[in-house]
């Protein structure tokens, strides 16, 4: 059986591919502390120098918006097309709009 | 499984949530951690990823059963990061299916003791360095025409996961045709120990894609949840189109009486996989199950030092210090401290 040593906590990864790019959630895995998250971390998700800088975050300190990542939270949005440009009717020979 | 477990498990979701999922499975979408999903659903994704996950890294073994014995430095590295990446496509795959809620030392102490299944290929033997060619050519091989149409499966973390091992193990399975076709011009000798190791392995891979369709039960729920998007005989027949005319290139013969190429379709006729071996190997009575299990229980109880070592490190460190001061260790931006003293390099 398991030994209490072996349920260590959950980690979120996140890599920055390269300079330019923000870091994006690349998956999870499980480490006794951030340093061996870390490494970890390298181990598992750069073996192809996939990235440039790695964070680490205790997936317990993560605060999700929804349990269905589709219910009302995001329904304010759902009316307001005027946001976005090509809500807009423009003539076709006015340039550089 | 009978239709009652279904309908329970269907009963258990409330019929807004489960139009829901199903309207994400015809619109061919992803289904992700916290939606409600069918009971059932989950477990089969947790059963199969979990046996996914042991494959990767019950597959390390007979391949490092040849890196200290590899025919060069070169050959040593590759295979050396090859099977370094098994044991990262299997922790990949734990993490999917701890998004479900599974813990992955449950799920490990249900492969040490039996409980969940690895793929039956790693139970033969790796005799030779031939051995180890042909498994990255075939089994690898086999393993991207399965895990291919996966990366499309419904479940998006075990999508995203396929997708990343795919990409990785192309690199397996080109290092392999790689040597194969190194042996294959070589001596006599070594085009006689390639031809042995496909002797010895084509039947076995082909066994990978499964039972055949009508002797494979649960294939039709898995179709149908989006899980499985392909049969296991049409992954087969894949398979053999796919390879044959690389045996062909490297001048091999594929073990098969039966095998011929349909001129009209194009496609290969070829003979029946032993499917009492298959159920045999399955049932744990193949050349090397014991073996591997066994090993693999070493292993991880050889390991328990380090765990328990880095658990009572880090609470210690826990203790004497907070994270932030470690020099090893930033916080993503860099602190007021850093900033207001930035632009003065004396104070």
């Amino acid at each position: 059986m398991s030994a209490p040593s072996d349920r260590e906590p959950l980690w979120e990864v996140f890599v920055r591919s390269r300079r330019g790019l923000s870091h994006t959630h690349a998956g999870s895995l499980h480490a006794p502390d951030a340093h061996m998250a870390l490494r970890n971390a390298r181990d598992v998700y750069t073996r192809r120098q996939e990235g440039v800088s790695i964070w680490v975050v205790r997936a317990d300190g993560i605060t999700a918006s929804s349990p269905d990542e589709k219910d009302a939270f995001f329904d304010p949005a759902g009316d307001k097309p005027y946001r976005h440009p090509t809500f807009y009717q423009v003539p076709s020979e006015v340039q550089n709009l | 499984m009978g239709a009652t477990a279904d309908q329970q498990d269907r009963a258990a979701l409330t019929a807004e949530q489960q139009a829901a999922f199903d309207a994400v499975l015809a619109d061919d979408g992803r289904v992700e951690p916290r939606d409600a999903m069918p009971e059932a659903y989950r477990r089969t994704l947790i059963r199969q990823i979990a046996q996914h996950a042991h494959s990767e890294i019950i597959g390390m073994q007979p391949e490092g059963n040849w890196v200290t014995r590899a025919p060069s430095l070169r050959r040593k590295a590759i295979l050396y990061a090859k099977v370094q990446d098994e044991a990262g496509h299997g922790l990949y795959l734990y993490s999917a299916a701890e998004t479900l809620g599974a813990d992955r030392a449950d799920l490990l102490d249900a492969l040490h003791e039996g409980r969940q299944k690895y793929s039956t290929i790693f139970n033969y033997p790796t005799l030779t360095w031939a051995d180890i060619m042909a498994i990255g050519w075939l089994v690898d091989g086999a393993a991207i025409m399965n895990q291919v149409p996966l990366s499309r499966c419904s479940y998006g973390p075990y999508a995203r996961a396929m997708i990343r091992v795919c990409k990785e193990e192309s690199f397996h399975q080109r290092q392999g045709f790689e040597g194969m076709l190194t042996l294959c011009r070589g001596t006599p000798a070594q085009q006689a120990m390639a031809q042995d190791a496909l002797d010895r392995f084509w039947w076995p891979s082909l066994m990978m894609f499964g039972p055949p369709d009508d002797a494979s039960p649960n294939s039709a729920q898995s179709m149908a949840w989006g899980i499985k998007r392909f049969s296991n005989d049409e992954l087969r027949q894949r398979f053999v189109d796919a390879t044959v005319p690389q045996a062909e290139f490297l001048d091999l013969t594929v073990p098969d009486p039966e095998l011929a190429l349909d001129q009209e379709t194009g496609r290969h006729r070829f003979g029946t996989p032993d499917w009492d071996e298959f159920m045999r190997v399955v049932k744990g009575d193949g050349p090397c199950n014991r073996q591997r299990v066994a090993f693999r229980r070493e292993a991880h109880e050889e390991g328990s030092w380090v765990r328990e070592a880095a658990a009572a490190h880090a609470a210690r460190r826990a203790e004497q210090t907070a994270v932030s001061t470690q020099r090893h260790l930033v916080s993503a931006y860099p602190t007021q401290r850093h900033v207001a003293s930035a632009g003065h390099p004396a104070a």
